[in-house]
């Protein structure tokens, strides 16, 4: 039994930060704190320090990237204020918003995920074929199975696309729905 | 009076709908209503009217109005919208009968609008929805980050299409079209016997890769009944198709733990 010892790796936490900030940068997509301890071989604990750190630090020198939180994951973006010289440098143009009836359509997707095409025609009284497709096209929505009824229709649900197209950290991340009713009456 | 056609246009931070009158620019927008619960709930506003008390008799003669308009100017009314007009005629109808004089008292009627304003308060819970939704999605736009790149491999699942199954095949078919040299004759698997043995297979590793199972055909006439067999799991199967990247492998995987 030669082998050396798996032997726990000892980081200052300013390395671990670093570490930390590596990792969420190389990520092409918002990196977990459970993918970050697993791969760091830290507890979660350590991770959420470091990140809170990272962002701290990120702040107190006004730089210009951001630690956000998205879709239960870390992410390096550019700060906010900043879209005007990035859209310029990269030469691209805000892409094209969705219509109505398909940011309306996506609404009744979020809030009553798992849903059927005929349970989102019932709510807004419209056929939503056209937005459905948009949706599909753009990842926004996913089919989550069928639903035991007549027909065995489809239901369709957010994706992990939508979070991270609408900057959200979780579903539970989304206003909730009774709000609106404040704002209606 | 002029007649200056009118032009409908949908800002959300107005958070209605406005209409403006175009002097030399003939574009109608009403088709930016986004339905009939849209334009219904429009016309109410429109008339000032009170949602839970709604003169059904003028919306029903203003909401008709707008859809000869539209018709006037040609565009085509989706049906969806001539189904709420009959349904606003029957309210309106149902509201001119007498009052069932034998009914009971304490038992209050039911207001026949009652469906209908439930509807619009739902419906409108929504498109405020649909606002915040294209709030969030503007701000979004403010923000970049570092987009996925060709050698990342630990992207989102995304299901996979079709398209991406050919793609698939077609990169197995390239390859083999080098390897296989010369034709034996060995025993033909049929199909049946090729979606028992993927199912057998999906069942027991969970998660199975279209490439590796691709490669083990041995001649085309396989390749092609394993894709056949793949399609045919997929229509018939609580199957789902995965893929790490465009491009990548597709990955098969069993979904009957969670189909409940």
């Amino acid at each position: 039994m030669s082998e050396a010892v798996a032997q726990q790796p000892t980081r200052t936490p300013a390395e671990l930060v670093a570490l930390v900030e590596a990792l969420i940068f190389v990520a092409d997509e918002p990196v977990t704190s459970k993918v970050l301890a697993e791969v760091l071989d830290e507890d979660k604990g350590a991770i959420a320090a470091a990140v809170e750190q990272l962002q701290s630090e990120y702040e107190a020198r006004d730089s210009g990237l951001q630690i956000r939180e998205i879709a239960g994951g870390w992410q390096i973006a550019t700060r906010t204020e900043f879209h005007e010289e990035v859209r310029k440098f990269l030469k691209t143009r805000p892409s094209a918003k969705l219509s109505l009836a398909s940011l309306e359509t996506l609404a009744v997707i979020a809030y009553k995920q798992p849903v059927t095409v005929p349970e989102i025609l019932e709510i807004r009284g419209v056929q939503s074929a056209t937005s459905i497709k948009t949706l599909l096209d753009k990842r926004l929505i996913v089919a989550k199975g069928r639903k035991e009824a007549v027909g065995r229709p489809i239901q369709y649900g957010t994706s992990k696309e939508f979070l991270i197209q609408f900057g959200l950290k979780d579903l539970n991340d989304l206003p909730s729905f009774e709000d609106f009713e404040d704002l209606v009456q | 009076m002029s007649e200056t056609p009118e032009q409908f246009t949908f800002d959300f931070h107005k958070e209605k709908a406005e209409i403006l009158r175009a002097s030399d620019d003939l574009q109608i927008k009403i088709g930016d209503f986004a339905g009939p619960l849209d334009l219904l709930l429009f016309v109410i506003r429109q008339e000032q009217a009170n949602i839970f008390d709604i003169p059904i008799a003028r919306i029903t003669e203003k909401y008709l109005e707008y859809i000869q308009v539209m018709k006037k100017l040609d565009i085509a009314v989706a049906a969806d919208f001539l189904v709420m007009a009959a349904q606003l005629i029957e309210i309106k109808s149902k509201m001119l009968l007498p009052r069932d004089p034998l009914a009971a008292d304490d038992e209050e009627a039911e207001d026949p609008r009652q469906e209908l304003v439930d509807r619009l308060l739902e419906y409108e819970k929504f498109k405020t929805a649909a606002g915040m939704l294209y709030e969030r999605s503007t701000i979004e736009q403010a923000v970049f980050h570092r987009g996925p790149i060709e050698t990342d491999g630990e992207s989102a699942e995304v299901d996979a299409t079709v398209f991406d199954l050919l793609t698939v095949f077609q990169q197995m078919i390239a390859r083999r079209a080098d390897e296989i040299k010369m034709e034996i004759e060995r025993e033909e698997i049929s199909l049946a016997d090729m979606i028992k043995n993927l199912k057998r297979r999906i069942f027991e590793e969970k998660e199975l890769s279209l490439m590796r199972f691709f490669e083990e055909m041995r001649s085309k006439q396989e390749l092609v009944t394993a894709f056949i067999a793949v399609l045919e799991i997929v229509r018939t199967e609580a199957v789902r198709l995965t893929q790490k990247q465009t491009f990548g492998d597709v990955i098969l995987r069993s979904v009957t733990t969670d189909a409940h």
